[in-house]
C-alpha cells in the first residue's frame, strides 16, 4: 500500500490542512481484541433463557394464488407457535420506501421463497421438521422470470406495465451531437445477480418488553430502518420499539433492508408466543431468499470523433428489481447518474427503468446500481478504443473529467477531482504500457509457436492480458437524500468522564468505531482509546441515518467532529484552560458532571452551501463530491479450458483523506475482490424462479488462492466538507474491477465478452464462436 | 431423541466431558455444550471454514465432524490461542495489520494460520504458501491481502515488528518449493472419500487445497 497526498490544486495555498496526530494514523481497531479472541458476541452466540427457534415456511412457486394452507394433522404440533398473516397486529407489509411487500403472503405469492407462515419451537429440530408438515396448495399463474419477460409483460407483476421507476437525465442537444460525430459506436452489456455473501448469515432475536413493546437484537446495518418497519407491522408508537445491533459479521448492503423482514418475522413469533424468539438463517435459506445485486441490461450508443473525443451518449438502462420495490428506485437512481462514467460528454441522454419480475426482491449491494452501469460504460470505452485503434488508456486520458467539467446531471465538478491522478498513478504503478506491449509480443510468439507445432511443453495454450478501468463514485446519499435524512449525531459524557459517541451508524467490519474514536480523540486532544462508541440501540442513540452509501465517515464523521468541537469549547470555557491530554480531560469532565450535571452535545446535518438538486428534472448536484478509482488487472487465460487466472491487480483510489490508512486499504482490497468475483465466477442461477445454486458449493466466491495480490495506492485530494478532507471509500472499489477483467481478457484473447461473469463456460462459447 | 453418549476430549488444554447425541456436530458441541462460541458457522457444509478448529494440530471443519470423532482428541479453538490473557503474535498481527474486519472468518483464519506457523517453525512462509494454506477459509471482507501480510509478520522472529510488506518481499523466493512437498504429504494422509468433493470444485477453484483437510461428505449427518 502506498499513499500520496496531493494538495488540492484548485484550493488556494493559505488553506493548508494541518495533519493532526491520531487522524491518519493506523491505531489498533477498537473491536480487534474481541474479534481475535473469540469473545465478540454475534447474534447466534447470545444465550437467551427460554428462547424459541423460529423458521419460515416459504412458497415453492414463482407466481400463484394461494388456495389453502394446511397443518398436517399427523404431525405433533404441541408447543409450536404458528403465525400467519392474520396474526399481524398492524399493517401486513415490510415498510421501506413503499409498503407493497407483505410481511407474510396472504392470497398471492409473487416469487419463490416468499414467506407465508412462521413457526417457532423450543426444539430447533422439531421446528425444522414442522416446516415440511405445512401443506400449501397453489393455483399457479404464468410468471415473468427475468427483465426481458417483464418488459414483454409476460405476466403483470406491478401495475399495468411492470415498471417500478423511470428516470430520464438529459443534457445538451443529442441529435446535433450525433450528427457532428465522426462515428457512432454501439454496445449492449449484461450483468447478473450477485449475492453479498457476508459470512454471518442474517440473524435476529425478538422479545416482548414489560411495557408492551418489542426489543429486537441482531445483525444489521440500519437500526432505524428496522425501527420504522416494526412500528408499522406491530402498530406500536416509536418509543415501544427498541432495535439494538449485535456484532455484525459483514453486510455489504445485504443487511440494509432485509433485517426488517427477518426482524419482523421474529417479532411476530415473539408477539404471539410471549417468548423470546431467535431466527438464524442457514446458508441455504440466506442465499435463496435474501436480496441480491440487481441484474441489468445496458444499451449504449455513443458518438465519437476520430481522434477519440467523446461527443454524445445515449444510454438505455434496465434493472430487474424482483417482485417488490424495496430500495429499487434509489438503486436505479445511482445507476442512472453513474451511467456516463467518469467522462465529459457534450450531450447525454440516460433513460433508466427498473422493472418487476417474479423473483426474490433485489436490494442493496455495495455500489448500489453504479457497478452495473459503470461496467457497461467502461466496457464500452474499451470497445471504442478497439474500434478507433487507440490505446484504452489514451482514450481515457483524453476524456476523463477535470476540475470544472460538467456531468450529465449538470453538476459542475468544483473540487477534489482525482480522475487523472488515479489513472496516471495506476498506469505507472502497474507498468501498464510496458506490460501491454510485452503481453502482446508474448501472445503473438506463443501463437506462432503453436502454429509451428512448437507450443509450450505442457501443451497448454496460455495468453496474458492487461486491462484498465476508471470510475467516479458519488459519496453520500443521492440528490436531496442527505437533507431529507436530517441526521442527528450526539456526543455525551459517561458518569466516569469519558466521551461517548452516540450514532446509529453501525460497525459491520469496516472499522467505523475505531475511526470515530480517532476523530473525537483528535479534536479533544485525548487518546482515541478513551473515547467510547455506544452500541447502536434506538433507545440510546439518535437517528444519524443508515450505514450505507459510503456516508458514515464523510457525513456522520463530520457531524461528530462538530460535536467534539462543541464539547471541547464547553469544557475549556468551564475549566478556564485548554484541555491538556487524557487525564486532564477526565478531571475536567468529572468536575463538570459533579457541578453541572450531564453533558450532551448534538449536531444535525446541514446541507453544505452551493449544492442544489431538482428531483423532478434530475438536474443539479447529485452528490456533494465524487471519489475516484482506477484499476489495472492482469489475467492469464487458458485457451483450452477458458479458465481465467488473476495474476495481479493495481489500483489507485482518491478518497480525499485516509483517516486510518490500513482500514481504508482494507476496504479497497475487500471491495476489489468482490468486484473480481462478480466479474469471473459469481453467478446466481435460477430455475423456474428459484435460486438453484443456493449453496457455497455452487455459488462460488474467491478463496485466498483465487485472489491475486492487490497493490493499493491511496490518493488524497481533500474535500472541503469532509472531516480532514475525507470522502467515502466503502463502495468505490466495487466499481472498477469487472470492466477491467473483461478488458484484460479481451487483450489476452481478442475475445470481448459483453456479459459477466466471465465463467469458463461463457468464455469458451465466445472463444469457439470466433474459432480460437 | 437419540441416545446420549459421553465424550471426553481436551479443549484448549483442559479436559472436557460432555453427554451428547453421537452424531451431533462438533461445532455445536463446542458452541452449545462447552459454551465456546468463538468458533463460527458460515455454511454448515464444509465450504467456508468459519468453523475450523485444530484437532491434533490439524485444521478441521468442525461442522463436518460428528461428536463421536472427538473422543480422546486434542482440540484447539480460537479461545485457546491467547495464553493467560496475552495475545499470540498472530493475534496481535491480525489486529495491527488489518487481518480482521467483520471478524466472522477470523477464528477459522487464526487457527488455520497457527497450524501453518507451527509447521513452518519460524520460517516466514511465502505469499503463495500462505494463500494455499488459507484457501479453505473464506473471507468476504478483506480480499485476503492483509490476512496474508499478518500471517507473514507473525512468522518473523519474535521482537521484529517489521512492516508486513517488507517481510513478504523477502520471504517469497524461499518458500515456493516446500509448498509442493507439504501438499503431497497432506494429500496422501487423507481418505479417498474426499476426492469426489475435491473434483467437483477443483475445476473452478484452482489451488483450493482445503479438501485435503476436509472430512468426508458422508460425515455430514450431524447437521441440524
Ligand atoms: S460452517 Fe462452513 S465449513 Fe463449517
Ligand atoms: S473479516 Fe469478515 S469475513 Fe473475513
Amino acid at each position: 500500500m502506498a499513499r500520496s497526498r496531493t494538495a488540492s490544486p484548485e484550493r488556494p495555498a493559505r488553506k493548508t490542512i494541518t495533519l493532526p496526530a491520531s487522524v491518519g494514523v493506523n491505531v489498533p481497531r477498537k473491536d480487534g481484541r474481541d474479534k481475535v479472541t473469540g469473545a465478540a458476541l454475534y447474534l447466534d452466540d447470545l444465550r437467551v433463557p427460554g428462547v424459541l427457534h423460529g423458521r419460515t415456511v416459504r412458497s415453492t412457486v414463482a407466481n400463484a394464488r394461494i388456495v389453502s394452507v394446511t397443518l398436517d394433522p399427523a404431525f405433533d404440533w404441541t408447543g409450536m407457535t404458528v403465525v400467519d398473516h392474520r396474526d399481524i397486529p398492524g399493517e401486513n407489509c415490510v415498510a421501506v420506501i413503499e409498503r407493497d411487500q407483505p410481511m407474510l403472503a396472504s392470497t398471492h405469492v409473487r416469487h419463490v421463497d416468499e414467506p407465508i407462515l412462521l413457526l417457532a419451537h423450543e426444539d430447533a429440530e422439531r421446528v425444522e421438521a414442522a416446516v415440511s408438515a405445512v401443506k400449501i396448495e397453489y393455483e399457479p399463474l404464468t410468471p415473468a422470470l427475468n427483465l426481458e419477460e417483464s418488459l414483454e409483460k409476460k405476466a403483470l407483476v406491478r401495475g399495468d406495465d411492470n415498471v417500478f421507476k423511470t428516470i430520464r437525465i438529459e443534457r445538451g442537444d443529442l441529435d446535433e451531437a450525433f450528427v457532428r460525430s465522426d462515428r457512432v459506436i454501439e454496445g449492449e452489456y449484461w450483468c447478473g445477480h450477485q449475492e453479498q455473501l457476508y459470512i454471518e448469515n442474517n440473524a435476529m432475536l425478538a422479545e416482548r418488553t414489560k411495557d408492551g413493546g418489542i426489543h429486537i437484537r441482531g445483525s444489521m446495518q440500519c437500526p432505524y430502518y428496522v425501527h420504522g418497519a416494526l412500528q408499522v407491522l406491530l402498530n406500536l408508537p416509536p418509543e415501544k420499539v427498541r432495535i439494538e445491533q449485535t456484532v455484525t459479521g459483514g453486510g455489504f448492503g445485504g443487511k440494509e433492508d432485509y433485517p426488517s423482514v427477518i426482524g419482523g418475522h421474529a417479532a411476530l413469533l415473539a408477539w404471539k408466543s410471549g417468548r423470546p424468539v431467535k431466527i438464524v438463517y442457514d446458508r441455504l435459506e440466506d442465499l435463496a431468499a435474501t436480496t441480491k445485486r440487481h441484474p441489468a441490461r445496458v444499451r449504449i450508443k455513443t458518438g465519437v470523433m476520430n481522434d477519440g473525443t467523446l461527443v454524445a451518449l445515449d444510454a438505455d438502462v434496465v434493472m430487474d428489481g424482483g417482485a417488490y420495490l424495496t430500495l429499487t428506485p434509489v438503486v436505479l437512481s445511482r445507476g442512472a447518474i453513474h451511467a456516463g462514467g467518469c467522462y465529459r460528454w457534450d450531450a447525454a441522454r440516460i433513460f433508466a427503468r427498473a422493472v418487476a419480475t417474479n423473483t426474490p426482491p433485489n436490494g442493496a449491494f455495495r455500489g448500489f446500481g453504479a457497478p452495473q452501469t459503470l461496467f457497461a460504460i467502461e466496457s464500452h470505452m474499451d470497445r471504442i478504443a478497439a474500434e478507433l485503434g487507440m490505446d484504452p488508456l489514451a482514450l481515457r486520458r483524453k476524456n476523463a473529467v477535470k476540475l470544472g467539467d460538467v456531468t450529465p446531471t449538470g453538476q459542475v465538478l468544483k473540487e477534489s477531482v482525482g480522475s487523472h491522478e488515479v489513472l496516471e498513478r495506476t498506469a505507472k504503478r502497474a507498468k501498464y504500457a510496458e506490460k501491454r506491449a510485452r503481453y502482446e509480443r508474448e501472445n503473438a510468439a506463443a501463437e506462432a509457436a503453436e502454429r509451428a507445432g512448437k507450443g509450450a511443453k505442457d501443451g497448454r495454450r496460455l495468453r496474458r492480458g492487461i486491462g484498465m478501468a476508471l470510475a467516479m463514485h458519488g459519496a453520500g446519499f443521492t440528490g436531496s437524500g442527505e437533507s431529507k435524512l436530517n441526521s442527528l449525531a450526539a456526543l455525551d459524557l459517561t458518569p466516569d468522564g469519558r466521551p461517548c459517541v452516540r450514532i446509529s451508524n453501525t460497525e459491520i467490519g469496516q472499522g467505523t468505531n475505531t475511526v470515530f474514536g480517532q476523530i473525537v480523540g483528535e479534536v479533544l486532544g485525548i487518546p482515541h482509546e478513551q473515547v467510547l462508541v455506544h452500541v447502536p440501540d434506538t433507545d440510546h442513540v439518535p437517528d444519524s441515518g443508515p450505514t450505507v452509501a459510503s456516508r458514515t465517515l464523510m457525513v456522520v464523521g463530520g457531524l461528530i467532529e462538530k460535536c467534539a468541537k462543541k464539547m471541547k469549547e464547553k469544557l475549556e470555557l468551564f475549566a478556564e484552560h485548554p484541555i491538556e491530554g487524557g487525564a486532564d480531560f477526565a478531571r475536567i469532565a468529572k468536575r463538570w458532571l459533579k457541578e453541572r450535571g450531564p453533558l450532551r452535545v448534538e449536531q444535525r446535518y446541514q446541507k453544505p452551501t452551493g449544492i442544489e438538486w431538482d428531483d423532478d428534472t434530475y438536474q443539479g448536484d447529485a452528490y456533494g463530491v465524487f471519489a475516484y478509482a482506477a484499476i489495472a488487472v492482469e489475467v492469464e487465460v487458458d485457451l483450452d479450458t477458458a479458465e481465467t487466472k488473476l495474476l495481479h491487480v493495481t489500483t489507485a483510489q482518491d478518497i480525499g483523506r485516509a483517516i486510518h490508512p490500513v482500514l481504508c486499504a482494507g476496504q479497497i482490497e475487500g471491495g476489489t475482490l468482490q468486484g473480481l468475483g462478480w466479474a469471473l465466477m459469481e453467478e446466481v442461477r435460477h430455475k423456474d424462479g428459484k435460486v438453484w445454486n443456493h449453496q457455497l458449493t455452487n455459488y462460488i466466491i474467491p478463496t485466498s488462492a483465487d485472489a491475486p495480490p492487490i497493490d493499493v495506492e491511496i490518493v488524497e485530494i481533500p474535500y472541503s466538507n469532509g472531516p480532514w478532507g475525507a470522502k467515502g471509500v466503502g463502495e468505490l472499489p466495487m466499481d472498477v474491477p469487472a470492466p477491467a477483467v473483461i478488458a484484460a481478457i479481451a487483450h489476452a484473447t481478442g475475445c470481448r465478452l459483453d456479459e459477466i461473469p466471465a465463467t469458463p463456460e461463457r468464455l469458451m462459447r465466445a472463444l469457439q464462436r470466433r474459432g480460437a | 431423541m437419540s441416545q446420549l453418549v459421553r465424550i471426553r476430549f481436551t479443549l484448549n488444554g483442559r479436559p472436557q466431558s460432555v453427554k451428547v447425541p453421537p452424531m451431533k456436530r462438533l461445532l455445536d458441541v463446542l458452541r452449545e455444550d462447552c459454551r465456546m462460541t468463538g468458533t463460527k458457522e458460515g455454511c454448515g457444509e464444509g465450504e467456508c471454514g468459519a468453523c475450523t478448529v485444530l484437532i491434533a494440530g490439524d485444521p478441521v471443519n468442525s461442522c463436518l465432524v460428528p461428536a463421536v470423532h472427538a473422543e480422546g482428541a486434542k482440540i484447539t479453538t480460537v479461545e485457546g490461542l491467547a495464553k493467560n490473557g496475552k495475545l499470540s503474535a498472530l493475534q496481535t498481527a491480525f489486529i495491527e495489520l488489518g487481518g480482521a474486519q467483520c471478524g466472522m472468518c477470523t477464528p477459522g483464519m487464526l487457527v488455520t494460520s497457527a497450524a501453518l506457523l507451527a509447521r513452518t517453525k519460524g520460517r516466514v512462509p511465502g505469499d503463495a504458501e500462505v494463500r494455499d494454506a488459507l484457501s479453505g477459509t473464506l473471507c468476504r471482507c478483506t480480499g485476503y491481502q492483509k490476512i496474508v501480510e499478518a500471517v507473514q509478520a507473525a512468522a518473523a522472529p519474535a521482537p521484529a515488528k517489521k512492516k508486513a510488506a517488507a517481510v513478504a518481499k523477502k520471504a517469497k523466493p524461499v518458500a515456493k518449493k516446500k509448498v509442493v512437498a507439504k501438499k503431497k504429504v497432506v494429500a496422501k494422509k487423507k481418505a479417498v472419500a474426499q476426492k469426489k468433493a475435491a473434483a467437483s470444485r477443483a475445476g473452478r477453484r484452482p489451488g483450493a487445497s482445503k479438501q485435503a483437510r476436509r472430512p468426508a461428505a458422508s460425515q455430514r449427518r450431524g447437521r441440524r
